[in-house]
């Protein structure tokens, strides 16, 4: 199969996830769980980012064994996360059959300069990104989907909504650009013009763009579809509360219905404990700033 | 003609798009609340099945969509929305809607390295471009399901009434063809109505 067929592929799958919540989990157990409660995919790590985070040291791709455990255990999507830059990582995820690989900035970056050239692969992957020339330029290294890089593990919304509203920004500012600014315009971004082409013409992304990143509420996930999300991912917001099955349900019909208040209002009713959280200016490592 | 597209999870706003190509108005499918609005033909999208449904009965909207359905509303549905119509889904216990006699299996190609592109014919309509996500196809269809398409002899296209359903994403692709059949479904069943 060609290449540009592939990745018109792996582009439309990502269109099947939109209006959807993508859940992190860590056993088949926990896969089960999000699944019954709708999640249309399933990231499947060793520890959520909370933990991560919480243990220190380098963090890297999962045992296959277990990301095939949580395969064989639910029949929705399952993504799993390699080492920003980790191309052999990738040919192992690629190698079990995985149906989307995450280059996430939540594990420690095995390359402080490249990312993966992603089009070099069959399996289709997405990306972070804090605003559109990040975005672009990971599409243009054959990234299928892109998604916030809001602060793994935290808890805390206040990046994933920063970098939605820049990315929504700069999408407006480039699409009022008359036709001769978008060089200097694409150049001043550091992505090839056809992809700034691309963004002007059509005012989005070439590809779907999901919130990620501090997501513990289904009011921030309604939060963020407002602010144009097209789908959420939730990391350790569910199973480091006090009822995940119960949160991880609310969430997915806020995320479906983002503009009705009184239903997100009954959802958000009795949910238990939310997790802990963390707040941005009381971390020490911005896994953001990982990876360019 | 005003088409209700179930807007629940999925890739609805493609078929909303190629609706507005084709001059055809649309309301989203959201809640109980719309499914009371006037409309006259269902799209059920493409998107997780497993997800689509679990909204269907969480939401309150099943057994009011099922009951439109088993009235007569002519519905396209594609992928997902196979799934929910099938009576019979493989390895799964209960169905959704099952409003075609039919058996499904879900993920029937593998994972998404096992997704494809093809151009196949399906009858009534001609030949069109098809792409397959992580797509099912019919293992067993009582002998009233009218065969549309079949891709390496597996069924991937039915009509049972005014019911279609399609294993492929014809909302992905730029033919309108398959809409424009759904389309004249629509206006044969209104010619036969009384105003």
């Amino acid at each position: 199969m060609k290449t540009t067929e592939r990745y018109q592929l792996n582009k439309e799958l990502a269109q099947m996830l939109k209006g959807g919540v993508i859940m992190d989990v860590t056993t088949p157990e926990q896969a089960r769980i999000a699944e019954e409660a709708g999640a249309c995919a399933v990231m499947a790590l060793e520890r959520i980012p909370a933990d991560i985070r919480a243990a220190g040291g380098v963090s890297r791709m999962s045992d296959p064994d277990m990301i095939q455990g949580i395969q064989d255990a639910v029949s929705i999507p399952v993504m799993a996360k390699c080492r920003i830059g980790h191309f052999v990582e990738a040919q192992l995820l690629q190698a079990i059959e995985i149906d989307y690989i995450d280059e996430s900035e939540v594990l420690s970056p095995a390359d402080d300069v490249y990312h993966i050239d992603k089009r070099k692969f069959d399996v289709p992957f997405v990306c972070g990104a804090k605003d559109l020339g990040e975005a672009l330029r990971r599409i243009q290294e054959g990234a299928s989907m892109i998604r916030t890089k809001g602060e793994p593990g935290t808890g805390d919304i206040v990046q994933a909504v920063q970098h939605m509203r820049r990315m929504n920004s700069e999408i407006a500012k480039l699409s009022a650009l008359r036709e001769d600014e978008l060089f200097e315009a694409a150049k001043q971004l550091q992505v090839p013009f056809e992809l700034a082409a691309y963004v002007k013409e059509h005012q989005k992304l070439p590809v779907v763009n999901f919130a990620a990143g501090g997501v513990a509420t289904p009011a921030d996930a309604a939060l963020m579809m407002q602010l144009g999300a097209e789908g959420v991912f939730v990391g350790s917001g569910i199973f480091k509360s006090g009822n995940p099955a119960k949160r991880a349900s609310a969430i997915v019909q806020a995320v479906t219905n983002y503009t009705d208040a009184s239903l997100i209002a009954q959802l958000s009713a009795g949910l238990g404990e939310a997790m802990v959280g963390i707040n941005e200016q009381e971390i020490a490592l911005l896994m953001a700033e990982r990876g360019k | 003609m005003v088409i209700g597209v179930l807007a629940l999870q999925g890739a609805f706003i493609e078929h909303e798009n190629m609706l507005h190509t084709l001059g055809v108005s649309c309301i989203e499918l959201r809640n109980a609340e719309d499914l009371k609005k006037k409309y006259d033909g269902i799209i059920l999208p493409g998107g997780e099945s497993t997800v689509q449904r679990k909204l269907l009965y969480g939401l309150g909207m099943h057994s009011t969509l099922q009951q439109q359905i088993q009235n007569g509303i002519p519905v396209l549905a594609t992928c997902a929305g196979m799934i929910l119509l099938a009576s019979q889904i493989e390895q799964q216990d209960t169905p959704c809607f099952a409003t075609i006699p039919m058996t499904v299996r879900r993920n029937a190609y593998g994972r998404q390295l096992g997704s494809f592109h093809t151009v196949s014919t399906v009858k009534h309509v001609g030949t069109v471009p098809m792409t397959f996500i992580r797509a099912p196809y019919v293992t067993k269809a009582e002998p009233s399901v009218e065969l549309l398409a079949s891709v390496d002899d597996k069924i991937v296209g039915v009509q049972y009434g005014r019911q279609l359903a399609f294993a492929f994403h014809p909302e992905l692709d730029e033919s309108t063809r398959i809409h424009q059949y759904f389309m004249k479904l629509i206006e044969e069943r209104q010619s036969q109505q009384p105003v």
